[in-house]
């Protein structure tokens, strides 16, 4: 079988696993990445979140082979990152975290939606977490977290 | 807020949690882990009458009743234990823990179990409250399906009702909800150093430690149980943990290796506890002045197939049947059925939800027979500091219902738009008031629980706080650690407190009741002060310290005459609604909450639980339907199990107000549950103010709603 070459995090990398393996299970089982979370397995919570080629998806729902050639960063690489330092201090200092076991999958949201609107409103932050569930915060702190990063990470997005 | 401990600090466990370095149960890496999976009764009802298996590969394990150690009893030590770790010859839910496949391969064990054919003989099963009262297919739990039936009376019921020149009847329905953690289930069970040791997501590591050690047949002390980082919680790992940690234990007592066995989501929705579904009939007798004579409500809640912790959770119920009100004669009714459905459990507020839902809708639906507006009737009513409560003892609480109701007033304008909506066909607004007693029921926490606490000093300015109680994201962590370094002196950060091992901490409970900050959060506090004491006899000096009561209060739990709780969080909201003449949505379009939780612990940490618990409450309100069809819970994927995302439902605005406690850290009282309570009365209520008619079910969705319209 062919090795499926990706980035993850900036560095080149191959997997040998069956192509219809889940990103998530790469990203974890091979990859140790378990910043990525298993939620739901069926694309409704987000815990899965990754950024594939700059654009958000949960990774329970990408086959390994769609990822070859893709870019794909986790939070693992993100939190390295100036953006993911940010995001994650706000997130601390508004609250935005409980249980934690959504959190890393929001980090990745929060980044998505910033990179596309750097200043964005309330409903839009709403608007961008909403494939991200939360049983926790009742997201008003989540929110807060997501607005108090666009104010700290002003010349960053 | 004027209190030091109210003012917000960063949470010890927010960086590494937002950063994804938290590890849960499923980021461990264990040496030569074995996967076990369940199997599981296809039959609601039925007596087993064979079991086949394909031939087990080397390495691959069927572990079932027969390897249950004979010091062992095959019984789950919860609060009842007739709930078995596998079952015994019959199975009365569909679910029902038959055996573990074990083995090396995930593929082969699921292989295995496919092939594995369970044959029965069926009976008829009753899934319903109606249908278990009626005992259909026969009796499943003694002669009558009743697990335990109680009554309060207060007054003079009878006498009231035969005065009665009115009577006021409804009966009000909840559904099961589903907890939907974000972290399914999940533990891995070892054999170290001769020890059975479990790494388990759950609220309650030395219940566990109880029910592995009765199953195992061995002493307590035997037994090690290692809570780690839990992703949510909300009661749904307060007692189920067990029902999957004995199967477990059993296979790793067999096998002495590591095993691991977590749910995905479909099995956690599919086959976990849910909350009590409940029937509670109001009658409301009044005078010719409409002023209330007197009440009379029967509470059934469904049990489902075993009794496990129901009874305490019907009593929860009851003993919060009567609201925040003074009703002069009533008579409190609960019985607790057993029916064929997956058995219900703890979900936060144990009963009280239920109780509080048909209580409130009831009195605003009277305040309109009566010709008034909700808020005006029920503030008549508010019981006060010294008045009678429904167990006969006085009302020992400051009660601030009235400050809490202006505060609510003048953030909301509740008073004019509830007038103003009157003669909206598409806005409404409701309004609900509740209480919630803090720890275990009447003297649950002295002959009980018992708990005890302990503190060391381990550094030049650092100490460490050893309880039993978890974090599960309310916050526990940094606030003890808060109790402890205001006590100290130091700062929080300077406190340690890692997450519960049976082998080092004491047995200072579970966690639940809203009691880990009121009760706990209390001995933390008392302890701190000995240490401080003996700070300086040196590093290494260590302090304990034993729960004690609070003075006054006297309880007898054969009756459920007396003092209930120690103390009561109270609570105030107002959901405001808006109606899409079309689709008949509902949209919230405002949501504002007043709680009385003592002195907050810390104000961010506060306003996350009032957010969470209000949401949630929402969810159950108007969206989280779970229906049983054929025995099985209709709804057992996200997709379908629907909860509410960021853009259900806008912004809580809340305001606490201060309300000290003598016997809670800092003024402190219980508030994790009391957030969950008054939000689904509240937002049926403003749907009734919308549609002109009466709401008696939850959830509220748009087909109810377009029903009541036609």
């Amino acid at each position: 079988m062919k090795d499926i070459e990706f980035t993850l995090n900036g560095k080149k990398v191959h997997s040998a696993a069956d192509p219809l393996k889940r990103l998530l299970d790469v990203l974890r089982d091979d990859f140790t990445e378990t910043g990525v979370k298993e939620g739901c397995g069926e694309g409704e919570c987000g815990a899965c979140s990754v950024l594939m080629d700059g654009k958000l998806v949960n990774s329970c729902m990408v086959p390994i082979g769609a990822a070859e050639g893709c870019d794909i960063v986790t939070p693992e690489g993100l939190r390295e990152t100036e953006k993911g330092k940010v995001i994650i201090e706000s997130f601390a200092d508004s609250g935005a975290v409980q249980c934690g076991f959504c959190t890393p999958g929001m980090m990745m949201a929060a980044d998505a939606l910033l990179e596309e609107n750097s200043n964005p409103s309330e409903e839009e932050i709403r608007e961008a977490l909403s494939g991200n569930l939360c049983r926790c915060t009742g997201y008003d702190l989540i929110v807060k977290g997501v607005k108090d990063s666009a104010t700290r990470g002003k010349k960053l997005w | 807020m004027s209190n030091k401990i109210s003012t917000a600090v960063r949470r010890v466990d927010a960086v590494e949690k937002a950063s994804g370095r938290a590890r849960y149960i499923s980021d461990y890496e264990f040496k030569g882990l074995l996967y076990a999976r369940v199997l599981r009764s296809e039959k609601p009802r039925a007596k087993i009458t064979g079991i086949s298996k394909p031939d087990f590969p080397e390495g691959y394990y069927y572990i079932d009743g027969k390897d249950i150690p004979s010091e062992g009893r095959n019984n789950i030590q919860m609060i009842k234990d007739d709930w078995h770790v596998f079952a015994e010859g019959e199975v009365r839910y569909i679910g029902e823990t038959i055996a573990l496949v074990v083995g090396p391969d995930k593929e082969k064990v699921l292989q295995l179990l496919s092939e594995i054919r369970v044959s029965y003989k069926e009976e008829e099963p009753a899934y319903t409250i109606a249908e278990g009262l009626a005992c259909k297919g026969g009796p499943l739990f003694g002669d009558d399906n009743i697990y335990g039936e109680y009554n309060l009376v207060k007054g003079n019921p009878e006498e009231a009702f035969k005065n009665a020149v009115k009577v006021v009847e409804g009966t009000y329905k909840t559904g099961f909800q589903e907890h939907l953690y974000m972290e399914p289930q999940g533990m891995v069970g070892t054999w170290e150093e001769g020890k059975l040791t479990i790494y388990a997501s759950a609220q309650c590591p030395f219940y566990i430690r109880k029910s592995v050690a009765g199953v195992i047949g061995v002493d307590e002390k035997n037994i090690r149980i290692k809570q780690v980082t839990t992703g949510g919680a909300f009661g749904g790992k307060e007692h189920f943990p067990d029902v999957i940690a004995t199967p477990l234990a059993v296979a790793v007592h067999k096998l002495k290796q590591p095993v691991e066995l977590v749910f995905d989501r479909i099995e956690d929705i599919s086959f976990t506890c849910k909350r009590h579904p409940s029937e509670i009939t109001i009658k409301t007798a009044l005078d010719k002045n409409n002023t209330i004579l007197g009440m009379d409500i029967d509470t059934r809640i469904n049990g489902g197939g075993y009794e496990s912790s129901t009874l305490i959770v019907l009593q929860r119920a009851l003993l919060h049947g009567l609201g925040v009100y003074n009703i002069p004669n009533a008579h409190v009714r609960g019985r607790a059925v057993a029916t064929n459905t997956f058995p219900s459990d703890a979900y936060r507020g144990f009963g009280a939800p239920q109780g509080l839902f048909a209580i409130e809708l009831h009195m605003s639906q009277v305040a309109r027979e009566a010709g008034m507006l909700p808020a005006d009737f029920k503030r008549k009513y508010f019981i006060k500091t010294g008045d009678m409560t429904v167990t006969n003892t006085t009302m020992k609480d400051v009660v601030k219902l009235e400050e809490m109701f202006k505060a609510a007033d003048d953030m909301s304008d509740y008073s004019r738009k509830v007038k103003e909506y009157e003669h909206d066909p598409l806005k409404g607004i409701g309004i609900s008031f509740v209480n919630h007693g803090g720890g275990f029921t009447g003297n649950g926490e002295q002959e009980i629980i018992k708990s005890v606490v302990k503190m060391k000093r381990t550094g030049e300015k650092k100490a460490a706080l050893y309880v039993s109680n978890v974090e599960m994201g309310q916050g526990l962590q940094t606030v003890l650690r808060k109790i402890a370094a205001q006590e100290l002196g130091l700062d929080y950060t300077d406190i340690d407190y890692d997450n519960p091992d049976t082998d080092i901490v004491p047995d200072s409970g579970p966690t639940v009741a809203s009691r880990s900050t009121m009760v706990v959060g209390y001995l933390i506090q008392e302890c701190a002060k000995k240490l401080k004491t003996r700070w300086d006899e040196g590093i290494g000096t260590e302090t304990e310290h034993h729960y004690v009561h609070p003075p006054g209060l006297v309880w007898n739990q054969d009756t459920l005459q007396g003092d209930a709780y120690p103390s009561y969080g109270w609570g105030l909201n107002v959901v405001e609604v808006e109606m899409d003449p079309v689709t008949f949505e509902i949209k919230t379009t405002g949501i504002w909450t007043v709680f009385d939780v003592g002195i907050p612990m810390d104000d961010t940490i506060m306003a996350g639980q009032v957010s969470g618990g209000v949401i949630q409450a929402l969810g159950y309100a108007s969206m989280e339907k779970c229906e049983v069809l054929d025995g099985r819970f209709r709804q057992h994927t996200m997709a379908d199990y629907v909860i509410p995302t960021s853009v259900d439902f806008p912004e809580v605005k809340n305001v606490f107000i201060e309300n000290p406690y003598a016997y809670g850290p800092s003024g402190a009282k219980g508030a994790g549950e009391l957030v969950f309570d008054a939000a689904a009365p509240a937002y049926a209520d403003a749907v009734q103010q919308l549609t002109g008619r009466n709401i008696y079910e939850i959830p509220v969705t748009p087909e109810m709603v377009m029903g009541a319209l036609k």
